[in-house]
């Protein structure tokens, strides 16, 4: 098993294929009436957050718990962290408080490597920047092949803000490792003229998404922050969301059996219609519930849970 | 002090004596002269460095005028040029006067201060640049470097202004709102690695339009640290023209890429960034060709803090003076007058630094030099640097080339690769 999950690309394909595997054994587990498992018994997980994300820390936290691990909680805010500690004074403070997995969210890309260089323990990295997001990949893929029964062949079009968003560079890594065909949508100035040759051979890009709605078996969309206006990377939400918004008209467009999926915090109006993502197409509720369980599969197969 | 280098090979020439005596070459051997074996020592005239960053006053935790002139010695150098971003920034001539009196102080190079073009580099009003080329520290080089002059109204006034002392504007070409964020070059890897890209043509963009400012003017421009491909075509093309512009590249920039940003560690942030193999060959032809004229360190002391951190809080910068022709022997071999010429001779002729870059076959050159064993071998160890800092990118690389002794005006500096004060 690796040591660190800093990166989609830390993964081979067997390596992932059996954190998906365990996530859906999991799954299974945690049906039942006893949601505890005593698989991490006397070990510590830390959740060190730099970045506010409830929603990302909570289900760390209750994968961990599940596992019966010990969990510390160090978000930013009020601590020595937002005094200006640096990272790595607060590494060799994780480190002697004997910590046996650091999950790291933080504002900075590459954070989660720096730390692997600093602790003993496994880093599992829960958001870095814009750089990427891997238990997000994970969980979207098992939620994929729950939902359709496989990921190899499967044809995955990932809608948006390509060029700030670490979700979009985790799934397109571990989705081509895994066999699926990955088309990236959006306009030309949020897609990165390189991110082809940057993170997957296979992988295609478009500026149509009309054109790519009818072959595909997954539509992902990413959250378009609107800031990027005053940025010029587009003239305003309204346009975006006429030219690449997933609204009930385009939905439509999908084949019967396809699903829509976001990762979460949606712009509802904007990348998203309210309707579409309320649809019983979208994965979207089940996919926060399979992150716990992909989760419980990735801190436990990192610290080798008996 | 005399010195007789007994059987020196000048420039790779066949072995001969080189006498030295009263700061010059001599033509004859003076009595009690300190002998020294120079058997496989090559001589060269010692290096100048137009671009360096010796942090004092301000960072003195980085860098000091001292540790920085004896890292600079024992790198084969005998003159330095210290950069205007200080604390104070040197845009005065009380600034530009502490900097050469410190360099004079530690007495191991000479210390040539730059002047800032802009008041505190702001870039909004021009620094009193004729204060600082009358003062003691005889400033004819000025430069915002660490940002760039970007108002095209103020680059051209400064050009034109420094026209009444033969001064030249030393332009750190980023166009500041092409990079703002930005964290390494922009392409494959930095999409790969979600850091924020330095596209290239915000470098060639300003070289473009100051070769025509200078054109439009006829003024001498100086262009930092090229960094891409198309910079050096654009640089091919103005110099085809006549323009007057001269350029710079790192011994980064020759040897180091883009990939090396993989692990995110910081000592491979520099600014403008490491590129691609395509544009470090270009850099090397274009250095070849004498498109680009010398090579120049960037010599960039950082504090431990500085880089001991996440790669977007980290400041860009790496040392350079003590593995420069280390790095330049290991990328071009033993051409000893290319390396004289874009090391030592082409910069003291662009800096103005008149007693250096000398002819050293010649009686009466001042006994500016350095000797170096080119057979010798060295694995770069951070820990035995001279400079205060440590944000060598060469750590645990073994680089051809040894530098024995350096001689500034006929004083040794460095003798047996060590300095002597
Ligand atoms: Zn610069």
């Amino acid at each position: 098993m690796i040591k660190h999950l800093r990166s989609a690309a830390d993964l081979d394909a067997a390596t992932a294929t059996l954190i998906l595997d365990t996530a859906a054994e999991m799954a299974a587990l945690s049906g039942r009436e006893v949601k505890k498992l005593p698989a991490l018994r006397g070990r510590t997980v830390v959740n060190l957050f730099y970045e506010d994300s409830t929603r990302t820390r909570i289900s760390f936290e209750a994968a961990a718990k599940r596992l019966s691990a010990d969990v510390i909680n160090f978000s930013a805010k009020g601590s020595s962290v937002s005094k200006g500690e640096s990272l790595k004074d607060t590494a060799l403070t994780l480190q002697a408080m004997g910590a046996d997995a650091v999950v790291i969210r933080h504002s900075a890309s590459g954070a989660p490597h720096r730390l692997s260089n600093w602790v003993d323990g496994s880093v599992v990295n829960a958001g870095d920047g814009t750089h990427e997001h891997p238990t997000q990949a994970l969980l979207d893929a098992y939620t994929m092949r729950s939902r359709l029964g496989r990921l190899d062949g499967l044809k995955v079009a990932v809608v948006g803000d390509v060029l700030h968003s670490r979700v979009a560079r985790s799934n397109v890594l571990l989705l081509s490792t895994l066999g699926a065909e990955v088309t990236l949508v959006g306009p030309p100035t949020l897609i990165p003229v390189d991110i082809v040759a940057a993170l997957s051979k296979t992988a295609r890009v478009s500026y149509d998404l009309d054109s790519v709605l009818p072959d595909s078996d997954v539509v992902m969309m990413l959250r378009v922050q609107t800031e990027r206006m005053q940025d010029s990377y587009f003239p305003s939400a309204r346009e975006y969301s006429r030219r690449y918004g997933l609204d009930v008209t385009r939905m439509r467009k999908l084949p019967e059996h396809a699903i829509v999926m976001h990762p979460g915090p949606m712009n509802r109006g904007m990348e998203i219609a309210p309707e579409v993502a309320d649809s019983p197409r979208s994965t979207i509720v089940e996919q926060v519930a399979n992150g716990v369980s992909v989760r419980m599969a990735v801190l436990y197969l990192l610290l080798g849970g008996k | 002090m005399a010195y007789l280098l007994k059987g020196v090979s000048i420039l790779g020439a066949s072995p001969s004596d080189l006498y030295i005596a009263d700061g010059v070459v001599s033509e004859k051997p003076v009595e009690g002269a300190e002998v020294i074996d120079a058997t496989g020592l090559v001589a060269l005239p010692g290096l100048v460095d137009v671009h360096t960053h010796l942090r004092e006053p301000g960072r003195e935790d980085a860098e000091t005028v001292e540790t920085g002139s004896r890292a600079a010695a024992l790198g084969g150098y005998t003159a330095v040029c210290a950069m205007a971003n200080t604390s104070p920034v040197a845009d005065t001539a009380g600034v530009v006067e502490q900097v050469w009196r410190l360099g004079r102080e530690a007495g191991l190079v000479d210390v040539q201060p730059i002047g800032a073009v802009t008041v505190g580099l702001a870039g909004k009003q021009m620094a009193e640049l004729g204060a600082m080329a009358t003062s003691a520290a005889n400033v004819r080089i000025f430069s915002d470097d660490g940002f760039c002059v970007a108002d095209p109204k103020l680059m051209r006034r400064a050009l034109e202004y420094v026209k009444a002392f033969d001064g030249v504007i030393a332009q750190h070409a980023e166009e500041p709102r092409l990079t703002e964020g930005a964290q390494m070059h922009e392409g494959e890897v930095s999409t790969r690695l979600g850091l924020t890209g330095w596209p290239a043509v915000a470098e060639e963009a300003i070289i473009a339009r100051d070769v025509l400012l200078a054109e439009h003017v006829g003024s001498r421009l100086h262009v930092c640290h090229v960094s891409t491909a198309g910079s050096v075509e654009v640089l091919r093309q103005a110099k085809a023209r006549g323009v007057r512009v001269t350029a710079e590249v790192t011994p980064h920039h020759l040897l180091l890429t883009d990939e090396l940003a993989a692990g995110y560690d910081p000592v491979f942030k520099v600014n403008p960034p490491l590129r691609t193999r395509s544009d470090v060959e270009a850099l090397r032809q274009a250095l070849l060709d004498g498109v680009i004229d010398v090579v120049a360190t960037d010599h960039a002391p950082h504090a431990v803090q500085d880089k001991e951190c996440e790669w977007a809080h980290a400041r860009p910068g790496m040392l350079g003076l003590e593995t420069a022709l280390p790095i330049v022997l290991s990328v071009f071999g033993p051409q000893w007058d290319l390396i004289a010429d874009r090391m030592s001779i082409a910069p003291a002729r662009i800096a103005g630094l008149d007693g250096h870059g000398g002819d050293l076959t010649r009686a009466g050159t001042p006994a500016n030099l350095t000797l170096v064993d080119p057979a010798a071998q060295r694995t770069v160890d951070p820990a035995e640097l001279a400079s205060r800092s440590r944000n060598t990118p060469y750590a645990g690389m073994t680089l051809p080339g040894r530098i024995v002794a350096t001689f500034l005006r006929g004083e040794a500096t460095v003798l047996d690769g060590k300095a002597v004060k």
